[in-house]
């Protein structure tokens, strides 16, 4: 665990897609490279085998599916990481947690429940993404990074 | 010599910048409502009634444990290596936003129901066990006995609760903890500062309280605390 500001290695940012802070997204998110959210986002966001990493000013109402989470803004969404989930200092995750390991560091507010499901336990896709009710709303796919260039 | 009406103006200045009085604690330490606040260093110290609470789940896997100090490394990491499933929710924290810090204010009925969807909105039977460490020990009568109501409808029948309780019946301030699991008999005590307490808590008043359930047992500890498991 670290207390330090998080910044995104300059070696991933370029295989990251990247949510600016300036940028509102309603919808569903798919990547298939790591993601980093520092803006707002209301849907679903999944990253089946990667990394998504909510930045400090992100703020999130989204279920998020991911080989690994990490969080340093808001999120109030279900968060499943097949690997890790790692909340730290001043983040705000209000939702349910499954994942194999999880890092919480004080001054983290957290409020839900942790499943620690390790992978070998968990057959075929596991539970699915509940977006919250206003996201629900929206219907627009916003196809990310390495899946939108595809397109 | 100044006219009586400048004299007073400045009588109420001088008055107005005195020193407020704060309350004392049991301790004698000023307390000035966590504004200073230097927590000293956290202790480890052995818990009774912690260790009845393990005992009584022993041997199960799979449960749904309500953990009321707030999510912390430590706490996750004990309950879920012993296979249970650990909703984590910070009550005291949850306290100051609905009521702010004063017990006063927990008279309610509105708030009282807002709190209550707030901290506790789960569905009836959902907990095998519940951590409230010393949350009760804040609330106010009214708040406290619909809490207790909400508990009882959240916790399946023979579930256990483990509550602290100060032993000191004179102190109407009381230090407020951040609990650590350090292993099924100790904890870590972080203190938070000082806080009202809500009312005295007597052995006879807690029976009351938690008349709706089975059982309530009581441990004393040598630091003038009560410990108690209850059982749904």
């Amino acid at each position: 665990m670290s207390s330090t500001p998080y910044r995104v290695p300059e070696s991933d940012q370029r295989n990251t897609a990247t949510i600016g802070k300036a940028v509102k997204v309603v919808g569903q998110i798919f990547t298939k490279e790591d993601l980093y959210v520092d803006g707002d986002v209301e849907g679903t966001i999944e990253s089946q085998d990667n990394k998504v990493t909510i930045g400090p000013n992100g703020r999130v109402q989204a279920g998020i599916k991911a080989r690994e989470v990490v969080i340093l803004g808001q999120v109030k969404g279900n968060v499943e990481a097949a690997d890790k989930v790692d909340i730290r200092k001043d983040a705000r995750l209000e939702g349910d947690i499954v994942s194999a390991r999880i890092s919480i560091e004080d001054g983290a507010l957290f409020k839900g429940s942790i499943d620690i499901r390790k992978a070998e336990s968990r057959p075929g896709t596991g539970p699915t993404i509940t977006a919250p009710p206003a996201a629900a709303q929206g219907s627009l796919a916003v196809p990310v990074g390495a899946a939108a260039a595809k397109r | 010599m100044l006219p009586e009406k400048l004299r007073s103006i400045f009588r109420k200045e001088s008055e107005s910048v005195s020193p407020v009085r704060v309350p004392v604690s049991s301790s004698g330490e000023s307390s000035t409502r966590n504004q200073h606040f230097k927590p000293n260093p956290p202790v480890t110290r052995p818990s009774r009634g912690l260790e009845q609470f393990f005992f009584e789940i022993r041997d199960v896997v799979g449960l749904s444990i309500l953990d009321l100090a707030g999510a912390t490394q430590e706490n996750i990491n004990f309950l879920t290596c012993l296979g249970h499933k650990i909703y984590s929710q910070d009550i005291v924290r949850s306290l100051d936003e609905a009521f702010g810090r004063e017990s006063s204010q927990q008279t309610n009925p509105a708030l009282i129901e807002a709190f209550l969807r707030t901290a506790l909105d789960y569905p009836a039977d959902t907990f095998d066990g519940v951590l409230l460490w010393d949350s009760l020990q804040f609330m106010g009568p009214a708040l406290l006995n619909a809490t207790v109501d909400r508990l009882a409808e959240v916790m399946r029948p023979k579930s256990y609760l483990l509550a602290f309780f100060t032993a000191n019946e004179k102190v109407t301030e009381v230090q407020s903890y951040a609990f650590r699991i350090v292993d099924n008999r100790t904890i870590l005590l972080a203190e938070r500062g000082m806080r009202s307490s809500g009312q005295v808590f007597n052995n006879r008043n807690l029976e009351r309280l938690f008349g709706k359930f089975e059982s309530v047992k009581f441990f004393l500890t040598r630091e003038s605390l009560r410990e108690i498991i209850v059982r749904r």
